[in-house]
């Protein structure tokens, strides 16, 4: 395996994973309430921005991530509580333009808060490259790949084992039912803004200090992290992990093997395919409609 | 001579066989009954028969033309039109522009000529406005001309989903529960309606559970459970056949070698009713 | 009189028509016409984006891509191959019409957020291809354009480029209203109500869902062809996603199924940021803001919801 393919390999791996995450707030959310939350990038660009301007104020890392984590969080309740619910029931386009609207507003918010230009962060442990079969890595890489692991795991267990991770569960496949078991299908909405939000901000906590953070970060990530989702099948966890580790390597590759001006270009002509042949993606449910 | 030929239909959802291994054939001019149990296939059996579903083997050929695996509207255009069980009404115009979309079959009308508004188009829209007043009137519902489609009662709106079917002139109209939700004196209604139907040269067939109505107004009648037919003959025949009475009244009833009173009396009242 | 323009009738066009010969009245500079007339090019997208999204039921996040392509098919084939405008014009927009053509069979395949998603992709996708291609299109600079001349005729001047788009803009509404009135249009808002029930009496949706789609990317694309010879000039920002979700939103807030609603959406929506330059740094928030406040107190939109309260007001 050529040095190069393997460099490729471990970039398009670490890019993956920050897609993957992204990928499963979107899941998350579609799973409770058949909303896209065209929002889903904001909470990444918060993640970072807001973990660099607290560590620019002086907090250790250790303070201002779960701070930043925890702001993400909050504005994802808020999302929920004032702008999805009062839509409740309302057409796809509605829906649509509300979460639009807000991701508008959140950036345009961010402009306020801290301002327009790039950020670097820095990295967890040092920026001193990694050798590995020939190639190199960052240590934040590392970081990359490891909490975006034990976040997978982590959701796993939570969504397996627990009352309320099944609950959710229970709510994505049949809201109806769920409902008849006693489960507060509202407030497992509200929730599930909360987490996908907490999921994207890890995200952008992670990557920050590889690419650097600015005020609309978000809306490429949002859209790339989409681009994952619907091919590992909107709605399906393992199919998000899946969809953004292969978008995140076939991007990487395509880059450095045929042209990069175009790399952007392919998360959005796997959308295409994927909806026209495989709609449903590589893990989604299949159904049909019933008259 | 058939008007509708089914040979081995079968429709697979996953792994249930929704319709299996079904063939009947309609012959014009009569009344058909589709009846059985809940979930014995019948929605599923007309689904196919307008194209709404696609069969997973089996063939449809209606009129002499095979239309197995056409699409809805191919088989809207070949003569058949049909009603539905959970309403199908456009809630987003009047009632008079329901019927009228029924007669998008006969209006042919070209984009540029819609696009630029030909004044043969305005004549064709007038007549289109006079062909489905008279079907409403036709139908019964003279009482709704200006009226809303979303500010109609129910029995009303089922009665308009008849109205937009006969608009679209088929040979064979697929009623489907068309007396669900009707109290007895609009089931009363209903049955007048469909022997109308018949004497303007329409082939009706009825989803039903009514079973008042089906014995009043059937010639035969295909019975189905779990997607399997289990009987096919004239209504007289069908309604004494034991595996019928078995399969919607239990095996007691059957073995009995008498009618199940409900039947007896149902039977009853649809033959005084009727002669 | 509301009520009355919400219902697409003569009296609706002649009032409107009517309106925009008295409009410059109260246009007193420049920059004025030049608002009145984006406005304009902004409804003429509206209107034919109004039929796919308010009366077919569907939906597109890419029309700023159709938009794009007309107008930069317009200026690549005017200024760098010396085209005549008028033959440019047409020769895109024709080539618009078949890559809806085209690309319309198996995206209308796709319902909901799936059309949504595969519509953002394209324009998306359309909008990359025209900043990389840099070498045609002046790639995230952009490309000068020359003024629309017929025959040594030269179109130059907001007051007579006024004139032109209002004109046109007549006619996109009449074109509009004709194509809703007829069976055509009648199948087309069956469609939406009930696409099972449509198909059953004989309406082929996919033909029809496509048909729309072209009329709408064709609408667009002119639009972006006028767009461009008027400004003389052409960026991508116009193609980006962004001024997709603009229209989207100008179609939604004016009215869904509202000819005269797609108008008055772009009006506003076209006029709200020159209003909200006066919040400055804040002019993003607020614009998100009032998205969604729209959307989540006016989900019919404004003409639609006007022509109820009247409605209501008059018994």
């Amino acid at each position: 395996m050529s040095a190069q393919f393997m460099q490729y390999l471990l970039t398009g791996l670490t890019v993956g994973a920050i897609y993957a995450l992204v990928a499963l707030g979107f899941s998350i959310i579609f799973n409770a309430s058949h909303v896209i939350n065209f929002a889903q990038g904001e909470f990444v660009m918060i993640g970072g921005m807001a973990t660099v301007s607290l560590t620019a104020a002086g907090l250790p890392y250790l303070l201002a991530i779960p701070l930043a984590i925890a702001a993400a969080a909050l504005i994802g309740l808020a999302l929920e509580k004032f702008a999805v619910e009062p839509a409740r029931g309302a057409s796809v386009v509605t829906l649509i333009i509300i979460t639009i609207g807000a991701s508008i507003f959140l950036r345009g918010l961010a402009m306020v808060v801290w301002d327009k230009r790039f950020h670097a962060a820095k990295p967890f442990t040092g920026d001193t490259p990694i050798a590995i079969a020939g190639a190199t890595i960052l240590p934040q890489s590392l970081w990359v790949l490891g909490v975006t692991l034990a976040i997978v795991l982590a959701l796993s267990w939570f969504f397996g084992r627990t009352l309320l991770g099944k609950a959710m569960l229970a709510t994505s496949h049949n809201r109806l039912a769920a409902q008849l078991v006693g489960i507060n299908v509202r407030l497992v909405l509200f929730l599930s803004f909360g987490l996908s939000a907490a999921l994207g901000a890890v995200a952008g906590i992670l990557i920050a200090p590889i690419t650097t953070t600015s005020y609309d970060v978000g809306v490429m990530l949002g859209l790339k992290g989409f681009a994952a989702a619907i091919l590992g099948g909107l709605g399906s966890g393992v199919g998000a992990v899946v969809g953004g580790l292969v978008l995140g390597i076939v991007e990487t590759m395509s880059a450095g093997y045929l042209s990069s001006a175009y790399k952007d270009a392919i998360a959005f002509v796997i959308i295409l395919v994927v909806l026209f042949f495989l709609p449903s993606g590589l893990f989604g449910r299949r159904g049909g409609e019933r008259v | 001579m058939s008007l509708l030929r089914v040979e081995a239909l079968s429709k697979k959802f996953g792994g249930v066989n929704a319709v299996e291994d079904l063939s009947f054939e309609i012959r014009p001019g009569a009344v058909y009954s589709i009846i059985g149990p809940n979930g014995a296939g019948k929605t599923t059996l007309l689904n196919l028969l307008t194209g709404v579903y696609q069969p997973s083997s089996g063939k449809i050929v209606f009129d002499g033309h095979d239309l197995t695996g056409r699409a809805p509207y191919e088989y809207a255009s070949h003569g058949i039109a049909r009603t539905f069980q959970n309403l199908q009404v456009f809630f987003n115009m009047s009632a008079l522009e329901n019927v009228m979309v029924g007669r998008y079959l006969k209006e042919r009308c070209g984009l540029l000529s819609a696009l630029l508004r030909a004044p043969r188009l305005a004549r064709a829209e007038r007549a289109c406005r006079e062909e489905a007043a008279e079907l409403m009137r036709y139908v019964g519902l003279q009482d709704y001309l200006s009226t809303a489609s979303d500010a109609m009662p129910y029995g009303a709106l089922k009665r308009l989903e008849i109205a937009r079917a006969l608009a679209t002139e088929p040979k064979l109209m697929l009623l489907d529960e068309p007396a669900a939700g009707l109290n007895p004196t609009e089931a009363l209604e209903l049955d007048d309606l469909i022997g109308r139907l018949t004497g303007r040269g329409v082939t009706v067939v009825l989803v039903e559970h009514n079973m008042r109505l089906v014995m009043g107004v059937s010639d035969h009648i295909l019975v189905l459970d779990y997607g399997r037919k289990l009987a096919e003959g004239p209504a007289l025949a069908v309604r004494s056949d034991p595996k019928v009475i078995e399969a919607y009244l239990g095996s007691d009833a059957a073995h009995d070698g008498s009618f199940a009173p409900e039947i007896a009396s149902a039977v009853a009242a649809a033959v005084a009713m009727h002669r | 009189m509301l009520a009355r323009l919400a219902s697409p009738r003569t009296g609706g066009l002649l009032a409107f028509a009517a309106a925009i010969a008295l409009l410059p009245l109260v246009l007193s500079n420049k920059y004025f016409y030049d608002i009145a007339i984006l406005v304009g090019l902004n409804a003429i997208v509206c209107v034919g984006l109004n039929l796919l999204i308010g009366y077919a039921g569907q939906i597109s996040l890419g029309h700023a891509g159709f938009f794009g392509l007309g107008a930069y098919g317009s200026a690549i084939l005017a200024s760098r191959f010396g085209w005549p405008p008028l033959a440019a014009m047409l020769a895109t927009t024709a080539a618009v019409a078949a890559l809806a053509f085209l690309v319309g069979r198996p995206i209308l395949r796709l319902k909901g957020n799936y059309l949504a998603m595969a519509t953002l992709g394209l324009g998306i996708i359309i909008f990359m291809v025209i900043t990389t291609e840099d070498k045609y299109t002046g790639g995230p600079d952009g490309i000068a354009v020359v003024p629309f001349s017929l025959g040594g005729y030269v179109l130059q001047g907001e007051r007579i480029w006024y004139w032109v788009v209002g004109a046109l803009l007549l006619l996109a509404v009449w074109l509009a209203l004709n194509l809703i009135e007829s069976p055509a249009g009648r199948a087309l808002r069956a469609l939406h109500s009930s696409e099972v029930g449509a198909e059953v009496v004989g309406i082929n949706a996919a033909e029809q869902k496509v048909m729309v789609f072209v009329i709408s990317a064709v609408f667009a694309a002119f639009a972006g062809s006028l767009a461009a010879h008027y400004s003389g000039f052409i960026t991508p920002s116009k193609v980006a996603f962004l001024h997709s979700i603009e229209l989207v939103t100008m179609v939604v807030f004016g009215g869904m199924a509202s000819i005269f609603g797609a108008v008055v959406g772009a009006a506003v929506l076209t006029t709200l940021p020159q209003l909200l330059a006066v919040f400055e740094d804040y002019e993003m928030m607020v614009f998100g803001a009032v998205m969604m406040g729209t959307m989540i107190f006016l989900p019919r939109g404004v003409v639609p919801s006007l022509a109820r309260w009247l409605a209501r007001w008059r018994t």
